[in-house]
C-alpha cells in the first residue's frame, strides 16, 4: 500500500532551481533512502514532505490526502515525524522533557488545568511519562534522561533526536542523516534501532543517508537525486547497477579518459 | 541531610518538591512568611510588600522572557495597564478588590497578546524595539486619555476592602499580596510541569523544531505574552492599591529594565530565579541606603557623596554578579543544595 507519495515536486528558491519534478513512492513498512551527491536536494525533499518548504508545484500525497498545503504541525498530528540532519533538539531542556514535547500532540489538558495541576491534569501527564519511559528504555538511554541534552555527547543526542521523533507515535519517520558524524560503532547502534523501529513498531522510514554500506544493507528501495532531479529509483541492487547513478557519484568515464 | 531518595513512581517523580523534608520546609516558610506582619515594623513591611509585587511581575516577565525567549521591555506599560484600568474599575463602577485585580489581569492580557503579534515575525532585539515601542505608545494614551486615567495627575484608588473590612494597613495588604504571590508561583510552577509551559521552553530552544513536534507557533507565543502579561497586570494593580495614587511617572521605561534586571540576576528560565532576582533588586537599593544613613551619623560630611555612591555601588553589584553568576542566582542556589545534599560524602 502506497503511504507517502510525491508528484513531480517543484521547489525554487529565487531563482535557484531546488528540486524539478521529482516524484516517488513510499509504501507502507518499508525502509525508503533518498541518497545523491551533497546540494542534490536531499533535506530539501525531505522539507518538503515534514512542511518546512512549500513547494511551488506538485503534490505530497499522505495516507490519501493531499498535505501539499499543510503547515509542520498539521502533518504531525497525521502521523509525519523527523529528525534534523544539524541536530535540533531542545538544548535547554533535559532528555525526558525533549520526548514529553514529542507527546505535546496526545496530551489534552489546557492552560488552567495544565496550572492547577489537579488529578486528571497529574494522571495524563504521567500516563504520557510512562509511555516515554518506553522509548528511553527501546533506544537504551536511561542512563541519561535527567541529563541536560546541551551537555551531552554527540552521538547521544542523536539517539536522543530520534526518541523524541517516536515519542510523536508517527507513522512516518523522516531522518535526515542520522549515521552522520558517528564511529562505527554507534553507527551499528543506530542501525540496529532503525530496523528495530521498522520491524516492531511498524514505522515506514524514509532516511537521507551518505553511508552507502548502510543504505544498500537495510533500504528495501533507493531513489537517487542529482541537481534537483531524480535520476534513479529501484531496489538497492538496481541502483548500484545503473549508469546514471555511477555517472553521478564517480563522474563521466569519457570525461575521465580525457 | 537528605540520602537514600529514592522515587517509586513517575508521579512521585514529577513533584514540585522532591522529597517530604523539601515539602516540611517549604510548609515551615509559609507559616514564617505569613506571621511576618505579626513582628515586623511598619517600614520593612512595605519593602517586603513591593518585593511581594515584584516578585508576581518578575515571574510574570521570566515566563515570557526567561522560558519563551520573547525578549520584552513593554513590562512597565502593561504594569501601568494593569494599574489604571483596577483603579478605573474601582473608582467609576466601585468593583471590590478581588474582581478588580483578575480584571486588571484580564484587560493586561489581553493588551499583552495584542502586543504579542508582532513576536510572530520579529525576533530577539528587533521584538525589544517594537515592545518598547509599545511602551510609548501606552504611556502616551494613559497621559492623554484623561477622562479615564486622570491624565498627568494621575489617579487615587480607593482602599480596598472585603465589606467593611479595609486593607488600610501594610499588614492587611501583605496577606493579600502574599496570597497572591503564592497563588502566582505555584500556578507558573505547575505550568512549566505541563503541555503548555513545555511548549514554551520548546519554542524559546528550537522555535523549527517545536514546529514540527507539532507546536502551533502562533498560538503559543500568543499565549505566552497572554500569561505573562496577565501576572505583570496583577501586579500593576497591586502596585495601585499599595500606592494609593498612581500617575504616568510611576511606570517609567526604567522599570521594565530593572524587571528585566532580576530575571537576568536571578536566572533566566527559572521560577526561583524570579523570586531571588526580584528579592535582590528590590533589597539592594534599601540595605545600601541604611547603610548610608548609618554611616552619615558619623561622617556628616559625607553625606552627598554616599548618595551617589549609592547609584555607583548598585551597578558595580549587579555587573559583579553579571561576570561571576552568568546563569544567575539560581543555578548558584542548585549547586549550593546539590553540594550539601550529600555532605559530606560527595557521591
Amino acid at each position: 500500500m502506497v503511504q507517502l507519495s510525491c508528484n513531480d515536486i517543484q521547489l525554487n528558491f529565487g531563482g535557484v532551481r531546488a528540486l524539478s519534478g521529482v516524484s516517488f513512492e513510499v509504501f507502507q513498512g518499508e525502509i525508503f533512502a533518498i541518497i545523491g551527491p551533497n546540494g542534490a536536494g536531499k533535506s530539501s525533499m525531505l522539507n518538503c514532505i515534514s512542511g518546512l518548504y512549500h513547494p511551488q508545484q506538485g503534490k505530497v500525497v499522505f495516507e490519501d490526502h493531499d498535505v501539499t498545503r499543510l503547515p509542520p504541525y498539521e502533518r504531525t498530528k497525521r502521523g509525519i515525524a523527523r529528525s534534523f540532519q544539524n541536530i535540533a533538539l531542545f538544548k535547554g531542556m533535559s532528555v525526558i522533557d525533549n520526548l514529553m514535547i514529542g507527546r505535546h500532540l496526545h496530551q489534552h489538558a489546557g492552560l488552567i488545568s495544565g496550572g492547577l495541576y489537579y488529578g486528571p491534569a497529574q494522571a495524563e501527564e504521567t500516563r504520557h511519562r510512562e509511555y516515554c519511559e518506553e522509548i528511553i528504555e527501546f533506544l537504551e538511554i536511561q542512563s541519561i534522561r535527567k541529563s541536560i541534552v546541551g551537555t551531552l555527547a554527540y552521538g547521544f543526542q542523536k539517539r536522543v533526536e530520534l526518541a523524541r521523533a517516536l515519542a510523536l507515535e508517527p507513522k512516518l519517520l523522516l531522518l535526515d542523516e542520522p549515521m552522520a558524524g558517528m564511529n562505527l560503532e554507534e553507527t551499528e547502534d543506530m542501525v540496529r534501532f532503525i530496523l528495530d523501529t521498522n520491524e516492531t513498531r511498524g514505522i515506514t522510514i524514509i532516511m537521507i543517508e551518505h553511508d552507502m554500506g548502510v543504505v544498500m544493507d537495510i533500504s528495501n528501495s533507493v531513489c537517487v537525486l542529482d541537481f534537483g532531479k531524480k535520476i534513479a529509483g529501484g531496489t538497492p541492487e538496481q541502483v548500484q547497477q545503473d549508469p546514471n547513478v555511477i555517472k553521478a557519484y564517480l563522474g563521466d568515464e569519457d570525461l575521465e579518459e580525457l | 541531610m537528605r540520602c537514600g531518595d529514592f522515587k517509586t513512581s513517575y508521579t512521585a517523580d514529577m513533584t514540585i518538591f522532591e522529597s517530604r523534608s523539601a515539602r516540611v520546609m517549604m510548609g515551615l516558610f509559609l507559616c514564617v512568611l505569613f506571621t511576618l506582619p505579626l513582628y515586623t515594623p511598619g517600614f520593612l513591611l512595605d519593602i517586603i510588600n513591593r518585593i511581594g509585587i515584584a516578585i508576581i511581575g518578575a515571574v510574570g516577565l521570566n515566563i515570557l522572557t526567561g522560558f519563551t525567549g520573547q525578549i520584552s521591555l513593554g513590562n512597565a506599560a502593561f504594569m501601568a495597564i494593569g494599574a489604571f484600568s483596577c483603579g478605573y474599575l474601582g473608582t467609576r463602577f466601585n468593583v471590590p478588590f478581588y474582581l478588580s485585580i483578575p480584571l486588571a489581569g484580564i484587560i493586561t492580557a489581553t493588551c499583552g497578546m495584542f502586543v504579542g503579534i508582532p513576536s510572530l515575525r520579529i525576533k530577539g532585539l528587533y521584538l525589544a524595539m517594537a515592545t518598547l515601542a509599545a511602551h510609548f505608545i501606552v504611556e502616551f494614551l494613559i497621559v492623554k486619555w484623561e477622562s479615564v486615567t486622570g491624565g498627568v495627575d494621575g489617579m487615587s484608588i480607593p482602599t480596598p476592602a472585603l465589606g467593611s473590612y479595609e486593607l488600610n494597613s501594610d499588614a492587611r495588604l501583605f496577606v493579600l499580596i502574599f496570597v497572591i504571590v503564592v497563588m502566582a508561583v505555584l500556578f507558573a510552577k505547575n505550568l512549566f510541569r505541563s503541555k503548555v509551559g513545555k511548549a514554551f521552553v520548546a519554542i524559546r530552544d528550537q522555535a523549527v523544531s517545536a514546529e514540527v513536534m507539532g507546536v502551533n507557533i502562533l498560538k503559543y507565543k500568543l499565549l505566552s505574552f497572554g500569561i505573562s502579561s496577565f501576572y505583570v497586570g496583577v501586579a500593576g494593580a497591586l502596585i495601585a492599591y499599595q500606592a494609593r495614587i498612581i500617575s504616568p511617572e510611576t511606570f517609567p521605561v526604567s522599570l521594565a529594565i530593572d524587571y528585566l534586571g532580576m530575571i537576568i540576576i536571578g536566572g533566566l528560565g527559572s521560577i526561583l530565579g524570579s523570586i531571588y532576582g526580584a528579592i535582590f533588586i528590590k533589597l539592594l537599593p534599601e540595605l545600601l541606603r541604611m547603610v548610608t544613613t548609618s554611616l552619615s551619623g558619623s561622617y556628616p560630611e559625607l553625606i552627598y557623596k554616599l548618595a551617589a555612591m549609592k547609584e555607583l555601588v548598585f551597578g558595580a553589584l549587579v555587573i559583579i554578579f553579571l561576570i561571576f553568576e552568568p546563569n544567575g542566582m539560581a543555578s548558584r542556589w542548585h549547586r549550593i543544595k546539590k553540594y550539601w545534599k550529600l555532605y559530606p560524602f560527595s557521591h
